[in-house]
C-alpha cells in the first residue's frame, strides 16, 4: 500500500471569481472573460510581460497556476524535473483554433497559430517557474478526478516528480473554468488528502 | 518487480500502405509518400507533403476522415491480435493534436459543431464502434502525442489497472494546419533533409498508427516497451532547448527506467524533422546522452510530419525494424548540418538490434523518448 499524496493549495476559477483554498480572493462578475482575466492579473499585483502575448486559455491558466503557488511554493525545494504538470479539458485549444482560423484568411500569424495546442498553458507555467519534469495534456468530455489522480499517483509514487500541478483549465468563448491543485508527497499543516472526494469537492468550490 | 509490457500487435496507416508490412516493404523499396501536392483547398500554392488520396479512404456515413483513418488503422490491428475490445480490462487511448479542426474550414460555426470537433465526440464514436467499455484516453501534447500514448499505455498496463491498451494516433492535414506552419516559415520547398547541411524545414504529413499493448504472459517473447520519459524545456512555446539538456534528460529517464545503458541501444529513431532547430537540438541532446555513434534514422523523408500520430508511426516502423533485422536509411541526408555529430544512417543495412529509443519534440517545450527491446 502506498502511502497518500497531499493537496498543498487549490485554486479555482469561474464565473468571474477567484478562489485559493476555498477563500474567494477576487470577484469580477460584470467582466468579459479578456477583461475579467486582466483584472486578475492585476488584483495579483503581477509583473510578468509576456501574459499579454497569451490566449486566454494560456492566460487562465497561468494565473491559476500563479495564485495556487503564490506564498506556498518555494522554487529552491526541488529541482526543475521534479515538478510537472498533468492537466486536461473538454475543448482543446478550440477557443483559440477559432481565432486562428479567422485571422488566417486574411494573413496567418504565428503568434496565434502556436496556441492552437492545449498543451501551451503547460509550456507557459514551465517557462515562468523553470519546471522540467513529467507532463501530459488529456482532452476530456467532463472532468475525470480518477484519472488524474492516477497519473499523478504514478508520477509521485514512483519518484518521477516530487511535486506536481494537476487539474483543469478549460476556455471556449465566454465560458472558461480552472481548478488547479498542488500535489506533493508530505503533508502540511494546512493540507489535504490527495482524494477523489476531495478532488471533486474542491473542483465543485463556485 | 514491475510487469512487462509486450507489442502485441501494430498497424502503420499511410499513403504508401495499409498494414505495417506492405509500408515496412515500401520502406525497403525506398517509397516515399512524400510529393509535391496541388491542391487548392489545402494551399493556393503548391507544396510538398504526404497525403492521402482521399479516394483510397471510404468514408463511412456519420464520419469524418479522422475517425475513418482512426477506425481502420485500429481493424488492422486488432484483427487476429487475440485482444478482445469488449473486455473491460482493455483501454483505448488516441493520440491527436488537431482531430477534426477541418470542419472548421467547410461546415458553419455552431454549438454542435462544436462538439462535432471535440476530441472527445470522436473518441467516443470509434470507442463505440469497436464495443470499447472503458471512456478512451485523449492525448493531445502536441508533436509527442503518440509518443506519450504508449508511455501512457505502458504505465496504465504495469499499474494492473488495465491488461490491454490499444494505442491509436491520427492526424490529417488541412489550410488549418498547413498555413500555420508555413507561417512559422517551417515548411520546406522539396523533400525534407533531416539532419542534412541543407535542411530548410518539414514537410506535413497524414497518418495513422496503432499499437496493442498488454501484460498478459502469452505474449511473453514479443518485443516489450521497456521504459519511457517526459520533459519540458522551460524555455520557449515555439523553438526548441538551446541546451538538448532537456531531451536529454528524457532519453536518460528512460534508459534508467528500462535498466539498460547506452551500449544496450541499437539504434535511434529519432524526430528528425528537418527545421535548422529541432534537429540541432536533439543532435545536442543526443550528444549530452553519450548516444553520438549509435546509428539514428529519421522517417520524416518518407512520411513527413505526421504530427500526432509521428511518435507511433515511426515506433511501429522501427518495431518491424527489430523484427526484420533491417535498418532503414533516413532519406535527405547527404552532409551533416548539426554542430555536434551524430551517425545517420545513409543505407538500409542488415543489424543485429536488440533495443532502439524512439525520441520527439513538439511546441509547448515538450520532449519525449520511449525504448523498445527484444
Amino acid at each position: 500500500m502506498l502511502a497518500e499524496n497531499h493537496i498543498i493549495s487549490s485554486c479555482v476559477i469561474e464565473r468571474g471569481t477567484v478562489f485559493k483554498d476555498d477563500v474567494m480572493l477576487f470577484e469580477n462578475k460584470e467582466a468579459d472573460l479578456a477583461e475579467f482575466l486582466l483584472s486578475v492579473y492585476q488584483h495579483f499585483q503581477l509583473n510578468y510581460p509576456k501574459f499579454y502575448k497569451m490566449d486566454n486559455l494560456s492566460k487562465l491558466g497561468w494565473l491559476a497556476s500563479e495564485v495556487l503557488l503564490k506564498d506556498i511554493f518555494r522554487n529552491d525545494q526541488y529541482q526543475p524535473e521534479e515538478v510537472g504538470l498533468v492537466l486536461a479539458n473538454r475543448n482543446s485549444s478550440l477557443d483559440n483554433d477559432i481565432k486562428y482560423f479567422e485571422s488566417a484568411k486574411e494573413i496567418a500569424s504565428p503568434s496565434l497559430f502556436v496556441y492552437t495546442l492545449p498543451n501551451i498553458v503547460i509550456g507557459e507555467i514551465c517557462i515562468r517557474n523553470n519546471f522540467k519534469g513529467e507532463h501530459g495534456f488529456y482532452i476530456q468530455d467532463t472532468f475525470d478526478a480518477g484519472f488524474i489522480a492516477g497519473q499523478v499517483n504514478y508520477l509521485l509514487d514512483n519518484s518521477i516528480l516530487k511535486a506536481c500541478i494537476c487539474g483543469w483549465v478549460d476556455v471556449l468563448g465566454q465560458d472558461n473554468k480552472a481548478a488547479l491543485y498542488l500535489v506533493e508527497k508530505n503533508q502540511t499543516g494546512k493540507s489535504k488528502p490527495f482524494s477523489i472526494k476531495n478532488i471533486n469537492s474542491i473542483f465543485e468550490t463556485i | 518487480m514491475e510487469k512487462d509490457v509486450f507489442v502485441v500487435a501494430d498497424n502503420v496507416l499511410s499513403p504508401i500502405g495499409k498494414t505495417t508490412i506492405e509500408n515496412f516493404d515500401q520502406l525497403k523499396k525506398n517509397i516515399s509518400g512524400v510529393k509535391e501536392q496541388h491542391d487548392p483547398a489545402i494551399s493556393p500554392r503548391p507544396f510538398f507533403a504526404s497525403l492521402f488520396n482521399d479516394r483510397d479512404i471510404n468514408i463511412e456515413p456519420g464520419r469524418t476522415k479522422f475517425e475513418q483513418l482512426l477506425i481502420d488503422s485500429i481493424a488492422d490491428a486488432l484483427q487476429n491480435s487475440g485482444i478482445d475490445p469488449i473486455d473491460k480490462k482493455t483501454i483505448l487511448i488516441v493520440s491527436s493534436t488537431k482531430g477534426n479542426i477541418s470542419l472548421l474550414e467547410t461546415e458553419e460555426h455552431t454549438p454542435e459543431l462544436e462538439r462535432r470537433i471535440a476530441l472527445s465526440t470522436s473518441a467516443r464514436l470509434v470507442a463505440e464502434n469497436f464495443g470499447f467499455v472503458n471512456i478512451p484516453i485523449i492525448i493531445s501534447n502536441a508533436c509527442i502525442s503518440g509518443v506519450m500514448g504508449i508511455i501512457t499505455g505502458m504505465r496504465l498496463l504495469r499499474t494492473g489497472q488495465y491488461e490491454n491498451a490499444v494505442v491509436a494516433g491520427v492526424d490529417v492535414i488541412s489550410s488549418f494546419v498547413l498555413s500555420g506552419f508555413e507561417s512559422f516559415q517551417a515548411l520546406s520547398t522539396q523533400v525534407c533533409r533531416p539532419f542534412d547541411k541543407s535542411r530548410d524545414g518539414l514537410n506535413l504529413g497524414e497518418g495513422a498508427a496503432t499499437i496493442i499493448l498488454s501484460t498478459d504472459k502469452q505474449y511473453a517473447g514479443n518485443i516489450k516497451v521497456l521504459g519511457g520519459s517526459v520533459s519540458n524545456d522551460a524555455n520557449h512555446i515555439s523553438g526548441p532547448s538551446r541546451t538538448g539538456q532537456e531531451l536529454s534528460f528524457a532519453i536518460d529517464q528512460s534508459l534508467k527506467e528500462a535498466v539498460l545503458s547506452t551500449d544496450d541501444i541499437s539504434f535511434i529513431s529519432a524526430h528528425g524533422t528537418a527545421t535548422p532547430y529541432n534537429d540541432e537540438m536533439e543532435a545536442k541532446a543526443i550528444n549530452l546522452s553519450n548516444l553520438q555513434s549509435v546509428p539514428l534514422n529519421s522517417l520524416k523523408g518518407y512520411y513527413g510530419h505526421t504530427l500526432g500520430a509521428a511518435g507511433l508511426i515511426e515506433s511501429v516502423i522501427s518495431i518491424q525494424s527489430l523484427k526484420e533485422e533491417l535498418l532503414l536509411p533516413t532519406p535527405g541526408y547527404n552532409e551533416s548540418g548539426v554542430t555536434q555529430s551524430v551517425n545517420v544512417v545513409t543505407d538500409i543495412k542488415p543489424i543485429q538490434a536488440k533495443n532502439f529509443i524512439k525520441t520527439a519534440s513538439g511546441f509547448g517545450g515538450c520532449n519525449a523518448a520511449v525504448i523498445f527491446g527484444k
